[in-house]
């Protein structure tokens, strides 16, 4: 590791952008950046299944807020949605003498609690739509078997309703990595923040974010890459039988 | 007598020396980032306003050109600046080597210094490593200050960086933050003057090293631009003779000592 740094020291020598120093700021940003892009996305899915259920109910009082919710937090920008959480907390009387505040004091928690919002709601309305198109050939025959609808739920429409869902989720999951950028707004530093730290300091533009946007090219192509494995693993009935 | 025909003379000669500046020099558009007070903001009115502004235009007068006032954010304010949006910056850019590189700087025409903030009830001694251990710091994203705490504190201290200066006060008021550092006229406007009693000035004033707080404000210029460079620092030089700038600076910093 010693070897390594000196190694690394000495080839960036003559460059006066790309120093240890700087690398160690991106190297930071994208642990935070991972860390806040799988974390939301965790407790995002977690969340969305039970509401894509819900979103599906024949009862309103059910449906109704969970439609209201995913309709709200698909419909106003996730950037508003940070700066209302972020900064909106603090107008909350006396909030700074609560436990809340040792939690909500830190940007991450907050940036972590829009995000997971923002992606709960959008994985709700792609579950709910793979669920919605569940054949009714699947269904009818789970009936036929005697099925009520809670072992049917689980049995036959949520795995067939995931399979279907998975590459649209991909879809979400890079999104949410590229809207994750903005969380430098409130002063986190992700991998975006620290382009933006190294832009502001060098005034090199093309430099700092030619560097990150190559950074979030490798993470995307790694999110790609998962998906591409887990739909051929998952979704192989679909394929044609070949000869 | 003696004096007087001097000092004629004098005036007369920067008088001709702007006469022919003012042959060459054309019209131009200066950049400013609003709001950033008493440096450069807009009255109720929406008018923009400051010692920037006044300084600005009375030079501008002072040349014989006319100025156009151009709001730009500062991330963008030096590629705007190659980019031809405008000619000139004036909107309290500090003159340093990184920003050499890229611009030609006027002679400096004002030297704040900066200052630490803090709320009146955090208990801050003279800053230094071990005083802002553990502390949180708020600074203004790309500026000086950011540089200068960030090599000073950066490895005991968790240093918040902010897009503008409102941002930050609203993080301060909320408790988010234990010390600001900033210039010290839009620290003491802001924070001081408007928000009466709750923060306080914390230790010195500080200037020191050059490396960090560099020579003062500068208008900047593209590197091209010698001319009008050179008829800015000879209407500058000329309205602190005359004693225009004094006027101005008193009208945004009170008494000068």
């Amino acid at each position: 590791m010693e070897a390594l740094i000196t190694w690394l020291d000495s080839r960036l020598a003559d460059n006066s952008i790309f120093t240890l120093q700087t690398l160690s700021y991106y190297g930071e940003g994208l642990v935070t950046t991972v860390q806040l892009v799988f974390l939301s996305l965790v407790l995002g899915l977690v969340a969305a299944v039970p509401l894509a259920i819900g979103r599906g109910a024949k009862r309103r009082w059910v449906r109704l807020p969970i439609f209201l919710y995913c309709y709200v937090f698909r419909g106003t920008p996730l950037l508003v949605q940070l700066y209302l959480i972020y900064y909106g907390v603090v107008f909350v009387e006396g909030i700074q003498e609560t436990w809340l505040w040792v939690i909500l004091e830190k940007p991450f928690v907050p940036a972590l609690i829009a995000f997971t919002l923002n992606t709960a709601a959008y994985t709700t309305e792609i579950f709910h739509g793979a669920i919605k198109a569940t054949a009714k050939g699947e269904i009818e025959a789970a009936r036929a078997y005697g099925m009520s609808q809670r072992l049917m739920m689980r049995r036959i429409i949520i795995p067939s309703a995931f399979r279907r869902a998975l590459p649209a989720y991909g879809n979400e999951v890079i999104f949410m990595l590229h809207a994750s950028a903005i969380a430098s707004v409130v002063t986190i530093m992700d991998l975006t923040g620290a382009a933006r730290f190294v832009y502001a300091r060098f005034y090199a533009p093309f430099e700092a974010f030619l560097f990150v946007a190559a950074i979030y090219l490798c993470l995307t192509f790694a999110i790609l890459y998962l998906f591409r494995y887990l739909e051929k693993r998952l979704l192989a009935h679909l394929k044609p039988a070949s000869g | 007598m003696t004096l007087r025909t001097t000092l004629s003379l004098g005036v007369l000669g920067v008088a001709m020396i702007v006469g022919t500046a003012n042959a060459e020099v054309r019209d131009i558009r200066i950049a400013v980032d609003v709001p950033y007070e008493p440096m450069e903001y807009r009255t109720p009115e929406g008018e923009l306003t400051g010692f920037d502004i006044d300084l600005g235009n009375a030079l501008c007068a002072e040349i014989g050109i006319q100025c156009e006032w151009v709001v730009q954010g500062w991330d963008g304010i030096i590629p705007g600046l190659m980019a031809r949006k405008y000619d000139a910056i004036m909107s309290s850019m500090t003159i340093n080597e990184q920003r050499r590189e890229q611009v030609l700087f006027s002679d400096p025409y004002i030297t704040p210094p900066s200052a630490w903030f803090a709320p009146a009830d955090v208990e801050i001694g003279t800053p230094s490593e071990e005083t802002l251990e553990g502390m949180t710091i708020g600074v203004q994203r790309g500026t000086l200050q950011d540089n200068y705490v960030t090599d000073m504190y950066g490895d005991v201290a968790d240093v918040n960086r902010y897009a503008t200066a409102d941002d930050m006060v609203l993080d301060m008021d909320s408790g988010r933050l234990d010390a600001v550092f900033l210039d010290f006229p839009i620290g003491k406007s802001t924070l001081i003057d408007s928000e009466a009693g709750d923060y306080k000035v914390v230790g010195e004033m500080i200037t020191e090293p050059k490396e960090y707080f560099g020579e003062g404000f500068g208008i900047a210029f593209r590197q091209r631009d010698q001319e009008l460079a050179d008829a800015f620092n000879e209407a500058l030089a000329a309205l602190q003779e005359d004693g225009t700038y004094d006027e101005i600076f008193e009208e945004y910093f009170g008494e000068q000592e």
